[in-house]
């Protein structure tokens, strides 16, 4: 057998095993109670998923290609499916009546993605943009055209818009608030930290110590001296500064911020070769000038790969800063599983998700392109 | 460090008794310490949730990572890779959230997000440390005669043993605080005194969740640290 075959024939087998196994769809009364499963494709999915398993065991010409196509195709066309059936479905019910996605859907969709992304590997960087670009066109427009308006989903962000509009903006703002803070803060400190050659000592030491605390925990610790601030100083308090709230969500996120901003800092200042500080001293320049002119344009893209992880924490632990009223997306999730509201915890889950991959996209082609230039 | 663990039975044989000190703090709260269940109950149920995730995505990381690995599962490799990192950017919370949906609220959940999310550091580490494991120790065992299992077994899993145990630590770490946050969809955990006070406006209950879950995960991180550092040592 072909060894480049089993990624596909591991894939399809659990494609194959999620349209048998799990329901594709649900179709509930309403947006509070559970519903009754439904499977309609199940006979088409399994044989497609079969028709891939058995394309990736061909040994000819151009069945890697079918595969890949394939996959694309149902990247594209599982959303279309499940679209149509819920118009089809709510036709048939109740005003009231939802059509949530099931975990046969979702777990499809995954595969096909890893199949698509396992197929292009080795392909040109133009092939896959244009393979990605293409799979995302589509599905925009597909959306443009009302294709999933019937979904579950949809209809809870367009019954949200508004309020869910807002805390994508303050999640956002209490992410690029944090990274600024965190850099601003963090990249001083680890020049610092890199100069004094004390990578180990008690400023990484307590930064260490800090991750370690459940998130939970330390945003909730924080409510007391926050709200104790505010009393002791009331122009703080004026200042929207308090117990709860954005000031001690972004304190507690620059906190876990910090570590790694630090420890990439001095890791992109180690990058830089000795051989270039000493040609760079050699030729006159300050300290400043060293900074400005070798150690940053030098140590930038490993810096860059720091922010990169930083980033996706933040916008991960932003989520959880919602218990201590900071709002955000996490407002979603965490007042939709108390109302028991499903389409509500997934809208605002798959959104934190979506941020989380658009913003590591992002500092990937950023990484890629300081890489190209230098 | 032994001081984590020293502050954490510390703090479970003082706070049963420390209502007083919590009245005199916060006057107001006509109930100062958190009495549903006991402070031992909830540490023993958090740690039994982490221990029991951790153990299986310690048993499901290690297998993938292993498979992916060996010459026949070498193709799977790249797509392994890519479930690790992009799993990774899923945040743990949405993890919680997804499995609610599938398993209704309590343990169950909680202990289906724990498990799915640790098992990525470990996966991660296995893949990176068998990786890394030198070619010249690799052909000193087949030149010993050694067949390819008990290659694995004697030679590359020992050598792999440090960057594996940074990921268990790491997985059982983030398992500590997403237990915490479990309690906001059921789990009986450390987290429920913090939840509990956040939506009664109970700061004394606040306190007392956050103190013991902050030295609990210390106390965790500090153990599990030294096990890594004394595989590393032995190593050399």
């Amino acid at each position: 057998m072909n060894p480049r075959a089993l990624p596909v024939l591991v894939l399809a087998g659990i494609g194959l095993l999620c349209a048998i196994a799990f329901p594709f769809l649900y179709v509930t009364p309403n947006r509070l109670l559970s519903g009754e499963p439904h499977s309609p494709h199940v006979v088409a999915l399994a044989l497609s998923w079969v028709l891939l398993a058995g394309l990736g065991m061909l040994e000819v010409r151009g069945s890697r290609v079918a595969v890949a196509l394939l996959a694309w195709a149902l990247i594209a066309g599982l959303p279309l499916v499940a679209g149509m059936d819920a118009r089809a479905l709510l036709h048939a019910t109740a005003a009231s009546a939802r059509v949530p996605l099931g975990a046969g859907f979702w777990l499809m969709w995954l595969a096909a993605n890893l199949l698509l992304l396992d197929r292009l590997r080795g392909v040109r960087t133009s092939g896959r943009i244009v393979a990605w670009a293409g799979l995302f066109v589509a599905l925009v427009a597909m959306s443009r055209a009302g294709a999933f308006e019937s979904l579950a989903l949809v209809r809870e962000f367009h019954a949200q818009r508004g309020p869910f509009m807002d805390a994508l903006l303050t999640h956002l703002s209490l992410a690029a608030t944090t990274l600024v803070l965190a850099l601003v803060i963090g990249a001083p400190l680890g020049w610092w930290a890199w100069r004094a050659r004390r990578t180990d000592g008690a400023v990484v030491g307590v930064l260490a110590f800090l991750q370690t605390v459940p998130s939970l925990a330390l945003f909730a610790l924080l409510i007391g001296p926050f709200a104790w601030l505010a009393r002791a100083w009331p122009a703080l308090g004026a200042l929207g500064f308090g117990g709860t709230g954005a000031a001690p969500a972004v304190f507690a996120l620059v906190l876990y911020a910090l570590l790694p901003v630090v420890r990439y800092t001095v890791a992109g200042l180690g990058a830089v070769p000795p051989d270039a500080r000493e040609a760079a001293r050699g030729l006159g320049m300050s300290r400043l000038q060293l900074l400005s002119r070798v150690q940053l344009p030098l140590g930038w893209p490993v810096l860059l790969a720091g922010l990169r992880i930083v980033a996706v924490q933040t916008i991960g632990l932003a989520a959880v800063a919602t218990l201590i009223g900071a709002g955000g997306l996490g407002r979603f999730v965490f007042l939709g599983i108390g109302q028991g509201a499903n389409d509500m915890v997934m809208l605002g889950t798959l959104a934190i998700i979506a941020l989380a991959l658009a913003v590591d996209l992002l500092f990937q082609a950023m990484l890629a392109f300081t890489e190209r230039r230098s | 460090m032994i001081f984590a663990p020293l502050l954490l039975v510390a703090l479970l044989l003082v706070l049963p008794h420390s209502e007083p000190w919590f009245h005199a703090w916060i006057p107001t709260l006509s109930h100062p310490l958190y009495a549903r269940t006991s402070f031992l109950a909830l540490t023993l149920s958090h740690l039994w949730l982490v221990a029991l995730a951790t153990f299986v995505a310690v048993a499901i990381g290690l297998t993938l990572g292993v498979l992916a690995t060996r010459p026949t599962g070498r193709s799977l490799l790249p797509t392994v890779r890519a479930i690790a990192v992009i799993g990774q950017t899923f945040p743990p919370v949405a993890v919680l959230a997804i499995a609610v949906p599938l398993l209704g609220f309590g343990a169950a959940p909680t202990l289906l997000a724990l498990t799915l999310y640790g098992v990525l550091p470990v996966l991660g580490q296995t893949v990176a440390g068998l990786d890394n494991v030198s070619p010249a120790a690799l052909h000193a065992a087949d030149g010993m005669g050694y067949g390819r299992w008990r290659r694995l077994w004697d030679v590359e899993l020992p050598l792999a043993a440090g960057p594996i145990m940074a990921g268990v630590r790491l997985s059982a770490i983030v398992g500590v605080g997403t237990a915490t946050i479990g309690s906001a969809v059921g789990a009986t955990t450390l987290g429920s005194p913090i939840v509990e006070g956040l939506v009664g406006n109970n700061t004394a209950y606040v306190v007392q969740g956050a103190l013991l879950v902050g030295a609990l995960a210390l106390s965790i991180d500090g153990l599990l640290g030294s096990v890594e550092r004394r595989i590393r040592r032995n190593r050399r």
